[in-house]
């Protein structure tokens, strides 16, 4: 029997700590989908996205109302484009992103991921058109989201597809310059990319997934700082990870019970329960003041990757039982713009890009919403992703970076995307070019897995 | 694939929370509406401290047609008249993330 504090505290963590399920997901298989010609192509992706997700923000709202736990986000992940749109004959795959976005206008959902390509170890030419497409596809869509996966642990660093990202994300950027580079929000460049990541804007439907799959993310960074502020001062690293243990089962159990739940009304299998601790712009939902409650001034001072390393660890391990299946990115997130803490971090100095690609080595997932100047060179931009991939590939886990070189943005100017995105200070970057190592090309080889130091 | 009228046998029971500020009536009007509903509850618990009314109740519903979620609205209404806020939630949230 469930005693009347438990539901009081239970209550607590909605009310007033932020806990939350942050999105369902349904990952679709489109490669059902292909055809010669791209516009029968596209109308078979909009016909079948809308054919397996119509139900999703009515039984989202069902199940909000039923458990009294607030859903934010529903979205949806689909194939990589690059593979649906292989066998049409078409230079410019921006229309099937037109597609997607018709079919998330028609259902109602808030994002739609999968405009992707994955060339870890080579492009084929589908996979070049869509990396070409990216910068129009996000500035003429609004919720469609795109990745490209430029490295694996078993294949290594594409440099080819380092170089040409770096490129990719200037032109996205002056292409939706009217909005602060926005279009850059939306596109991840990944290594060791996940199947089943339920986040945005990284989500695809891999190929190894069945037809359909419902993956959910939770969320709740207030819960855990709470649980933290409750314990007795000078309390031992043992209680604090103890603490987020016990705080990470319960947000995961929540998220389980959830996709349980919306798997059997829709009718579409569970996929995984995504353990992640995604923090959002309001206060007191952020993965910073976690750390900085561990006795840490400000974070990104030192201790800070120690700490982090260690809310990460006890975050999955809380979680990992409170799920029959947990994938996705799982992991602490610490995407700049998105919580409250970082901003103010970056802001008051403390916090630099430099930490945070330390900080992103002992978690998920890397180099996120960070807003740099706007004259930053493609080669810099690429020489940021190549260092987080190498990071990802060495360490046989999953990096990502989301930089936003916002045009005629300069250092302690601030970026306001609005919504779950937030704003962003512009941080700086290092002067001194990487020009020539981006321009050899070619690819870094897989590391090797004995040996390891 | 879920099908209106269909019910899964743990969506019949339900934790009603009415948290506010104390005054007469309060368990007359929830209990009243829960008796048009045919809910029967299966345990109170109650208090008042400093002026704040908080009432926990675990309830059954023993009509089949009836859903949490039409509950839910009809407990609306009554927190509007009380001037409270009443939360009607399936058991099960608070079963799993209180139990292993």
């Amino acid at each position: 029997m469930i005693t009347a504090s438990e539901v009081m505290r239970t209550l607590e963590m909605f009310d007033h700590q932020h806990l939350d399920v942050r999105t369902i997901t349904i990952g679709i298989d489109l490669l059902s989908c292909a055809d010669p010609d791209p516009r029968t192509a596209a109308e078979n992706v909009y016909e079948k996205i809308v054919r397996t997700a119509s139900a999703l923000p009515h039984v989202r709202d069902q199940i909000s109302k039923e458990f009294g736990v607030p859903i934010i986000n529903c979205r949806i992940a689909v194939t990589p484009i690059s593979l649906v749109a292989a066998s049409s004959k078409t230079e410019n795959y921006t229309l099937f992103a037109h597609a997607m976005q018709r079919a998330a206008d028609t259902i109602g959902i808030d994002f739609i991921g999968g405009f992707s390509a994955l060339v870890h170890k080579g492009m084929s030419v589908s996979d070049q058109k869509l990396i070409r497409s990216i910068p129009e596809a996000l500035s003429a869509t609004k919720n469609v989201c795109a990745s490209v996966n430029v490295g694996s642990t078993r294949a290594g660093l594409n440099m080819d597809a380092v170089a040409m990202m770096g490129s990719i994300i200037r032109q996205t950027a002056a292409l939706t310059a009217a909005d602060g580079g926005i279009g850059c929000a939306k596109l991840v460049v990944f290594a060791n990319a996940v199947e089943d990541n339920p986040f945005m804007a990284g989500a695809f439907h891999g190929i190894g997934e069945g037809e359909s799959v419902i993956n959910v993310g939770v969320s709740g960074p207030g819960v855990v700082k709470h649980a933290l502020e409750r314990l007795p001062d000078h309390a031992s690293f043992d209680l604090v990870a103890e603490t987020i243990k016990k705080t990470a089962f319960q947000i995961t159990r929540m998220g389980q019970l959830v996709a349980a739940e919306a798997s059997r009304r829709l009718g579409i299998p569970f996929g995984i329960v995504d353990l992640s601790l995604a923090p959002t712009p309001v206060t007191g939902d952020s993965v910073a003041r976690i750390l900085e409650e561990m006795g840490l001034e400000t974070c990104g001072t030192h201790g800070t990757t120690a700490a982090l390393a260690m809310l990460n660890d006890a975050v999955k391990k809380g979680g990992v039982m409170a799920s029959s299946h947990v994938g996705g990115l799982s992991g602490a997130f610490i995407p700049v713009s998105e919580d409250e803490g970082m901003i103010a971090a970056v802001r008051n100095g403390t916090l630099s890009l430099a930490k945070l690609e330390a900080m992103t080595c002992v978690c998920s997932v890397g180099l996120d919403m960070i807003a740099i100047p706007g004259d930053t060179s493609a080669s810099t931009i690429s020489a940021i992703i190549a260092d987080e991939a190498a990071i990802g590939i060495v360490n046989n886990k999953t990096t990502a970076v989301r930089v936003i070189p916002a045009p005629g943005s300069k250092v302690g100017d601030e970026i306001s995307f609005g919504g779950l995105l937030g704003s962003a200070p512009v941080m700086p970057v290092l002067n001194a070019s990487s020009e020539a190592f981006i321009a050899r090309g070619g690819r870094i080889p897989a590391p090797l897995h004995s040996l390891r130091n | 694939m879920f099908s209106p009228g269909e019910t899964h046998p743990n969506e019949m029971r339900a934790f009603i929370t009415v948290l506010g500020r104390d005054r007469r009536g309060i368990i007359a009007a929830v209990s009243a509406k829960l008796l048009e509903y045919s809910v029967n509850i299966l345990d109170i618990t109650q208090t008042v401290l400093q002026n704040n009314f908080t009432m926990i109740m675990l309830v059954e519903l023993e009509d089949p047609s009836v859903t949490i979620e039409q509950l839910s609205d009809a407990m609306d209404q009554v927190a509007d008249v009380l001037g409270m806020v009443i939360r009607v939630q399936r058991e099960d949230i608070f079963d799993s993330m209180n139990r292993i």
